[in-house]
């Protein structure tokens, strides 16, 4: 019924108005066209100074509006550089902004028709051009001068001493993988893939790198004040770690793994309380187009303290133990043989790779 | 080949009937009901064809966004309507996730292919082209019926599409494989993509036969006195957009070639290492890149925008000057900086990947290029500003959508510097701002050079006026709701609210905007509705508008109002009249306008 009517509403309105827009043609007829475009001008151009006026308002009105709601301070030390450069171009091009829009609707406004005016044949002035060309080269030679000294400092090497963790994006979730006490990854493939063997990366059994690897779903545990490099891979179609407290983002890519470092400046707690919500949490959000499930593919990144990450990692198991429980005596011959056929079969694949 | 060769190709028949050819000038074959309205070759008619094309498939792309925005809007509520309608896609009358990629890319895709670029350029390169330079028609007036052709092909393909089992394409409008490469890992994977494949090859053949067409009569079939110097901005700037679609368009078939090949024949050109939950198999794809389709991709991806906003631009410019009854300032820089948008556009494609995983190195000289393109933006809009500066400004239609267009360019370029320094665009990417910029200044922007566009020639195609008042209305209700639409955007932006979900209320970082999402969806649909007055007043006007009465009623200088009120194919009835000077002498020498056909007087100023 509520849609019947705003139909009919809408029918109405519209109707109203072309009556009124054929009117009003009727009438400039009769009034003479001249006088009704002079009218029709003048409108227009005292309407171009109320959007000019309402719409520098209307701007100040909505950042003042939605400030608050921009995630507020940069978690990482690179979501700060990013923060700064953002501040310098906000500021150049909204200076850039006032003039030119100021300009425009001022003109607009000023020189609308009249009858006395001349207008000034003023086809064209090689000074004016010249300074219109060089300003804006000057200006976005400081922006890309900036960017780049912020572009490179992110996109560097991660430093030496950085925590290293793997992170696999699938439909429609994250899987994430800490090398385990030897600081190394074993080796993986993916035709070893089998979620249902627990083995929701492919890892190469035989590797014995891969012993130890702990492999965790959806949430991540980081150290505070100590860089993270995220190795980025995806087990199916590409899909993009977004992580807007830290301002950072790459995108993870089937066959191509990809690389991203940062340092965490607070932990989830402090966050907690500097943004007094006691269920603040850093959510990873997939930021490329990944299928029907792509709005839930949700992560949880938990910034802890050393103390806290030791304590947290020593709860966790590593993948070959859950792949391979401690069995029962009578059926660990099985067991040992279906992971003895798993592993060659891995390893010939992985030696065919090569 | 010459002008006058094209018309007389059927000389023979015609030389005979003398009388016959005085009475009706060149209008003389005999034209069937199929001859003049369906498979013409009169470009004036093959004009009206991609116009009325394009406006159906603004109205159906504008559509899918005002459902899509209703999810946005009012995600927790249902509208059994929809259910009515959709069936299975609306399910309960909530738009489910397939039904919401599907119109989002859908949408995508409608509007910067069939609209902004089949639509835009379409229409006024087959317009202004013939009649501007002084031709009496294209080169190859069969090529250019086969370009509409083609175009519709594209169209009934795409929107067969619509109506699949499985449903149109759905993996956003970029169509980044694997995604797009696998049925199993998206519906719209399946028969959809063909689909989108086969009505995108038809397109890029229709665009091809387009704008060699355009370029080739530019170069060759100028009337006489009408140097390159002398052409109106519009044609620069349809040339400029026709050697940028000749040069790019022909990547991305090669780029969907091979994902078509991927998609059946086994190759592996973008997959690898992939693993697939929902039939729990991994694909015997290795050693492929999926990076490379976005190479392939962007290599046409960005080049498009210009040939969006190229027309757009050259409109704007020639209904600018106009209507200021004042020369457009910096005719040469405005050519300089076409040309240079041109070049540069085919420079900076990865400004797209900078989160892919490119080179940090590549991406820094992307970054130097792209932002290399905010220079001639910046002369176009400075020079536009001072062509309004000391003029004698009539606020027409077609004048207000000329102001309109440079606002929304400012603002949607301003933010383009944000988006093309890769610093910014770790955090942007991919984001709410990256929505605002592209719709701000290609999206509307290019709306708003083509309204401009089509109430300045209305008269011209036509012989009558479309209605002013609603074109008042039309021109200020779009560009508030423009902005209100979109300037909210860019804060979503800058909060990381990321593109293409379904629902955010799962989310804690992004769930603060409901509120906001609501009023955006609202003004989108009475934006919306306000475009449906303008195509009512479009088709009410060809029939019932306000006659013109007089051969040039803007006052304008250029060749197109010297031919009659309603020119027959080949344009002028008797000889193409000469050119002795540039489009642009207003107020010269206290003469409000002086016609290009004028010679030079000898008391005349230099400029």
């Amino acid at each position: 019924m509520s849609n019947f009517f705003i139909i009919a509403i809408l029918l109405l309105g519209f109707l109203i108005t072309f009556q009124i827009a054929k009117a009003s043609e009727y009438v400039a007829v009769l009034k003479g066209e001249k006088k009704a475009l002079e009218q029709q001008n003048r409108i227009n151009g005292f309407l171009m100074m109320v959007f000019l006026v309402g719409g520098l308002v209307g701007v100040y009105w909505c950042n003042d509006l939605f400030k608050g709601k921009i995630l507020g301070e940069a978690a990482s030390q690179h979501g700060q550089a990013i923060d700064k450069m953002l501040y310098i171009t906000i500021a150049i091009t909204g200076v850039v902004f006032v003039i030119t829009q100021i300009l425009l609707f001022w003109f607009a406004y000023k020189y609308q028709y009249s009858e006395k005016r001349k207008v000034y044949y003023f086809p064209h002035d090689n000074r004016l051009e010249f300074i219109w060309t060089v300003i804006p080269a000057i200006a976005l030679a400081v922006l890309v001068g900036f960017g780049l000294m912020y572009w490179y400092r992110i996109t560097g090497d991660a430093p030496k001493e950085a925590m290293q963790i793997e992170v696999t994006g699938k439909q429609f979730g994250w899987i994430f993988r800490y090398p385990g006490k030897d600081e190394t990854f074993g080796k993986k493939y993916y035709k070893n893939i089998d979620d249902g063997k627990n083995n929701s990366l492919g890892l190469l059994w035989d590797d014995p790198a891969t012993h130890d690897d702990i492999v965790v779903n959806q949430e991540v545990y980081m150290i505070v004040n100590r860089p993270v490099k995220l190795i980025i891979n995806s087990r199916d179609v590409i899909h993009d770690v977004g992580l807007s407290h830290f301002r950072m983002k790459m995108d993870a890519v089937p066959g191509t793994p990809t690389t991203m470092w940062f340092t965490p400046l607070f932990t989830t707690e402090e966050m907690k309380k500097k943004t007094n919500n006691p269920d603040f949490e850093y959510e990873i959000s997939c930021d490329q187009m990944c299928g029907r499930g792509h709005y839930t593919m949700k992560g949880i990144v938990k910034v802890v303290t050393a103390e806290e990450f030791i304590l947290w990692k020593a709860k966790q198991k590593p993948n070959y133990a859950l792949a391979f429980p401690a069995p029962e005596p009578t059926k660990d011959s099985t067991q040992k043989t279906v992971a003895a056929t798993v592993s060659t079969d891995a390893t010939a694949k992985s030696i065919s790779k090569k | 080949m010459s002008n006058e060769a094209i018309l007389h190709g059927h000389s023979e028949v015609d030389t005979s009937h003398d009388a016959h050819h005085d009475e009706h000038g060149a209008h003389h074959h005999k034209e069937t009901f199929i001859t003049k309205y369906v498979f013409s070759q009169d470009h004036k008619m093959i004009c009206k064809q991609f116009i009325i094309t394009g406006m159906i498939w603004a109205i159906l792309g504008g559509l899918m966004s005002v459902l899509f925005r209703l999810q946005l809007g009012y995600p927790d509520s249902t509208f059994p309507i929809l259910e009515d309608i959709f069936g299975k896609w609306a399910k309960g009358g909530k738009i489910q996730p397939e039904f919401y990629y599907a119109l989002v890319t859908m949408h995508g895709t409608v509007l910067v292919f069939f609209v902004l670029t089949g639509g835009l350029s379409g229409t006024f390169a087959n317009f202004l082209i013939p009649l501007q330079i002084g031709a009496r028609d294209m080169a190859s007036p069969f090529l250019n019926m086969l370009s509409y052709w083609f175009f519709f092909l594209a169209s009934v393909v795409i929107l067969c599409s619509l109506f699949l089992q499985t449903g149109p394409a759905s993996g956003g409008w970029t169509v980044y494989p694997p995604l797009s490469a696998l049925g199993d890992a998206n519906e719209g994977s399946k028969a959809g993509m063909d689909y989108w494949i086969t009505g995108m090859a038809l397109f890029v053949v229709s665009s091809l036969l387009g704008g060699l067409n355009y370029i080739s009569t530019i170069l060759n079939m100028r009337t006489k006195g009408m140097s390159m110097t002398r052409l109106p901005l519009t044609i620069w700037a349809l040339f400029f957009t026709a050697v940028l679609g000749v040069l790019s368009f022909p990547v991305l078939l090669s780029g969907l070639i091979l994902l078509l090949f991927d998609r059946h024949a086994g190759t592996s050109f973008y997959l690898s290492d992939i693993f697939i939950a929902s039939t729990n198999k991994a694909l015997p794809s290795e050693g492929g890149n999926a990076i490379l389709f976005q190479h392939l991709f962007w290599f046409l991806g960005h080049p498009e925008v210009y040939i969006i906003i190229l027309p757009a631009m050259g409109l704007v410019s020639e209904v600018m000057s106009v209507n200021s009854r004042k020369p457009v300032f910096g005719y040469m820089a405005m050519v300089g900086s076409i040309f240079a948008i041109t070049v540069l556009a085919f420079l900076v494609w990865a400004h797209h990947m900078f989160v892919t995983g490119l080179n940090p190195f590549l991406g820094s000289v992307f970054v130097l290029l792209t932002l290399l393109i905010a220079v001639p933006s910046a002369i176009k809009v400075f020079n536009w500003i001072t062509t309004l500066w000391k003029g004698n400004i009539r606020f027409t239609p077609a004048m207000l959508f000329a102001i309109g267009f440079v606002s929304l360019f400012i603002s949607g370029g301003l933010t383009g510097i944000f988006l093309g320094n890769s610093t910014l665009d770790i955090h942007l990417h991919d984001t709410y701002f990256v929505i605002a910029h592209f719709h701000i200044v290609m999206g509307v922007s290019a709306f708003f050079g083509m309204f401009c566009g089509v109430y300045h020639w209305f008269p011209k195609m036509y012989g009558r006026y479309l209605n002013n008042t609603m074109g008042y209305i039309h021109f200020w209700v779009t560009l508030i709701g423009a902005y209100l639409i979109f300037w909210p955007m860019h804060y979503e932006g800058l909060a990381g609210m990321p593109r293409r979900y379904l629902d955010y209320s799962g989310w804690a970082s992004f769930n603060q905007f409901g509120d906001l999402n609501k009023f955006i969806s609202t003004v989108a649909m009475i934006v919306f509705s306000v475009q449906l007055m303008f195509v009512f007043n479009f088709f009410y006007s060809i029939f019932k508008g306000r006659k013109v009465t007089t051969q040039n009623p803007w006052g304008a200088t250029t060749l197109e109002w010297t031919t009659p009120i309603r020119p027959g194919h080949g344009n002028w009835p008797g000889e193409i009249p000469e050119v002795h000077r540039w489009a642009y002498d207003y107020g010269k020498d206290g003469r409000e306008f002086i016609l290009q056909t004028e010679p030079v007087g000898s008391s005349e100023s230099k400029h």
